[in-house]
């Protein structure tokens, strides 16, 4: 059979969002950036807001997020993006706004912007890439790094002695009047990857509907920084990551779950 | 005719700010410039223009606040005094590089650290050398009085959205504190959504639509040769400002024998001085600085044919003089005098630091 013969419209089996760019993705193979990127901007497309939406990139490996996304995007400094995008939601607020942050980013030195923004209830959607360790600078030790583990600032494993416990950032703003959802998920399956994809599009529809901040971790990997092959990755970031950050729910319609 | 008003220094910013048709203001209390946020509390602009208020976390914070909405087309203001000046550094560098008009108050109190919360001009170097990290500049507009406070405001955004650059208004304790008479401007209407869409639709984001390519508000640049040919595009602004935008004021420099360079209160204090030098016989005048960035090099260099010296006057211990020597490059003695760490000299102490410094000297 003739490859034009195959090119059919109902041989299409999936699309690429028009939202994301063609620019070739700067992530590792097996790094779970690329896939959140893709269904948040997928909810975006479904939900046929692009033209009025504004995402806030930061930095770590995601600071390209604006080369990918095919929207409006501002690059905000290191752990700012909560507070660049309750600028811009406070002036626009008829527009979507959320931002994409890593961990560095978010629980680190952006710590306090993410506090204070969720404390407000700024009606803005966060979207909170967990792979407990600095990607971009080359695998140091994040909040989110787990006792024991091993990165280039932790040589030794992470001491809690000395360098603290990790940080569990999602729990934390759960508690806090201003989070109106708060969940954590994962997207190293296709199931993990459908309902992640459902959280976001909770996460916007609140947004939608001025409900408050809209939280959504998603739990990954770095192979590379964790010096390993993607598919151990995944599986390590299974027994490993999910016992100390589980999956789920956390806050549903401004109550916390159970 | 509008009514002449009296108020503080850092009230007239303030409403200054929603006369100006400000979008936004994001600031954090700081000693001597707290008025301002508070004024504008009391006065609930959002009901009087739609313009926002919000009190952020932090001076950080605020000004990545500034830098988000700035991105959007908005007319944006922060304030701050030294310390909460000093955290904002990176945003600043950040709005810089993404070429961003918005507008940035300093009432400069006593430092290095904490410091005082008198009244200062110790932040010349950061607020006209750059401040925070890379090639950057700042258009520097320096107040002398409550009716400036109040004039600059709508100045500094009209610069910021000629240049897309962030301005400082560089004031100081005194100014922010004291109170004169003042005639407010009068009302600009903000621009409506659609009005900013159709005039920064080309840079600004505020959603994409069909009908323009996607924009990007970034300072990001990995290739070196790509980077540093935004920094020569910087650069060329800059350069423009300093042939366009040069602001000052020249009193009695006719006939003068010495002239005062001052900025700010100095040059408020610098105006008795030569009143008293003129009693005695002496023929100062007074050069006030206006734009600390652009400087005045020609104008100042083209004085320093005229005049036997130049005494620079400022409340820090010797920031303005290096441009003012720069300026004369030479050409005639410049010396600096000032009390710092919050404490203001008087004109007889500059009196006195003219005759022993520069013509006594
Ligand atoms: C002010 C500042 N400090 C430090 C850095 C260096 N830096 C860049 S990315 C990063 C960590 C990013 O880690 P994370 O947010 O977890 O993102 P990831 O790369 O893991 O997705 C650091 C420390 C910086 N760019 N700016
Ligand atoms: S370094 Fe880690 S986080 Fe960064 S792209 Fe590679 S796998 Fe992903
Ligand atoms: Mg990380």
């Amino acid at each position: 059979m003739d490859v034009k013969e195959i090119i059919k419209p109902e041989n299409l089996v999936y699309k690429k969002t028009k939202l994301m760019t063609d620019a070739p993705l700067s992530y590792c193979p097996g790094c779970g950036h690329g896939t959140a990127h893709r269904i948040t901007m997928e909810v975006v497309e479904e939900m046929g807001i692009w033209e009025d939406t504004i995402g806030v990139a930061p930095v770590g490996c995601s600071v390209l997020a604006y080369d990918f996304m095919n929207i409006d995007m501002t690059q905000a400094a290191h752990g700012r993006a909560p507070a660049v995008a309750t600028g811009i939601k406070r002036v626009w607020p008829n527009k979507y706004v959320f931002t994409y942050q890593g961990d560095g980013d978010l629980a680190a030195i952006g710590g306090n912007e993410t506090i204070h923004a969720c404390n407000r209830g700024e009606n803005i959607v966060i979207i909170f890439v967990n792979n407990g360790i600095y990607g971009m600078t080359g695998g140091q030790m994040a909040p989110t790094t787990l006792p024991g583990m091993k990165s280039s600032t932790s040589p030794y494993g992470r001491d809690v002695k000395t360098m603290g416990f990790p940080l569990k950032m999602t729990e934390l703003v759960a508690q806090l009047p201003g989070t109106h959802y708060v969940t954590r998920q994962a997207v190293h399956t296709p199931n993990a990857v459908r309902k992640a994809k459902k959280a976001i599009r909770k996460a916007f529809e609140i947004q939608k509907e001025n409900k408050g901040l809209a939280f959504v971790e998603i739990v990954s990997n770095c192979n590379s920084g964790w010096k390993m092959e993607p598919v151990d990755a995944n599986n390590w970031m299974v027994d490993n990551m999910f016992p100390y950050f589980p999956l789920g729910d956390i806050k549903v319609d401004g109550e916390l779950v159970k | 005719m509008s009514e002449v008003k009296l108020m503080k220094g850092n009230e007239a910013i303030a409403e200054a700010a929603i006369l100006a048709g400000a979008d936004a203001y994001f600031g954090y209390p700081i000693t001597p410039q707290s008025e301002v946020i508070e004024y504008l509390m009391v006065e609930r602009p959002e009901d009087r223009t739609g313009m926002v208020v919000l009190q952020a976390e932090s001076e950080i914070a605020a000004i990545n606040m500034v830098y988000g909405a700035a991105g959007t087309g908005k007319k944006v203001m922060t304030s701050s005094s030294s310390p909460g000046v000093s955290l904002k550094q990176e945003g600043i560098s950040y709005i810089a590089g993404s070429e961003l008009p918005c507008v940035i108050v300093n009432v400069v109190r006593g430092g290095p650290g904490l410091g005082t919360i008198q009244p200062s001009q110790a932040d010349y170097f950061q607020s006209t050398k750059g401040g925070g990290h890379g090639d950057y500049r700042l258009l520097v507009l320096a107040p002398a009085s409550v009716q400036e406070m109040a004039d600059f405001v709508d100045l500094s955004f009209e610069l910021a959205f000629k240049y897309r650059n962030p301005v400082m208004i560089l004031s100081d304790g005194v100014i922010g504190q004291m109170m004169e008479k003042v005639i407010m401007p009068k009302q600009k209407t903000r621009l409506t959504n659609e009005e900013i869409i159709e005039q920064y639709g080309d840079w600004a984001t505020t959603g994409k639509p069909k009908t323009r390519e996607r924009n990007i508000i970034t300072s990001l640049e990995l290739d070196p040769y790509r980077q540093e040919a935004h920094n020569h595009k910087l650069q060329a602004k800059y350069k423009k400002m300093e042939e366009n935008e040069v602001r000052y004021e020249m009193i009695n420099c006719n006939d003068a024998d010495y002239v005062i360079v001052a900025y700010g209160s100095s040059a408020r204090i610098a105006q008795k001085t030569m009143e008293m030098a003129r009693k005695k016989g002496i023929k100062v005048g007074i050069f006030r600085l206006i734009t600390l960035f652009p400087f005045p090099m020609k104008e100042i260099n083209a004085l320093a044919d005229k005049v036997k010296g130049f005494l620079a006057v400022e409340m820090s211990a010797g920031q303005m003089i290096e441009d003012v020597r720069l300026a004369i490059n030479g050409k005639v003695p410049a010396e600096h005098y000032g009390r710092y760490g919050g404490v203001i000299h008087s004109p007889e102490e500059v009196l006195e630091a003219l005759e022993q410094k520069i013509i006594g000297g």
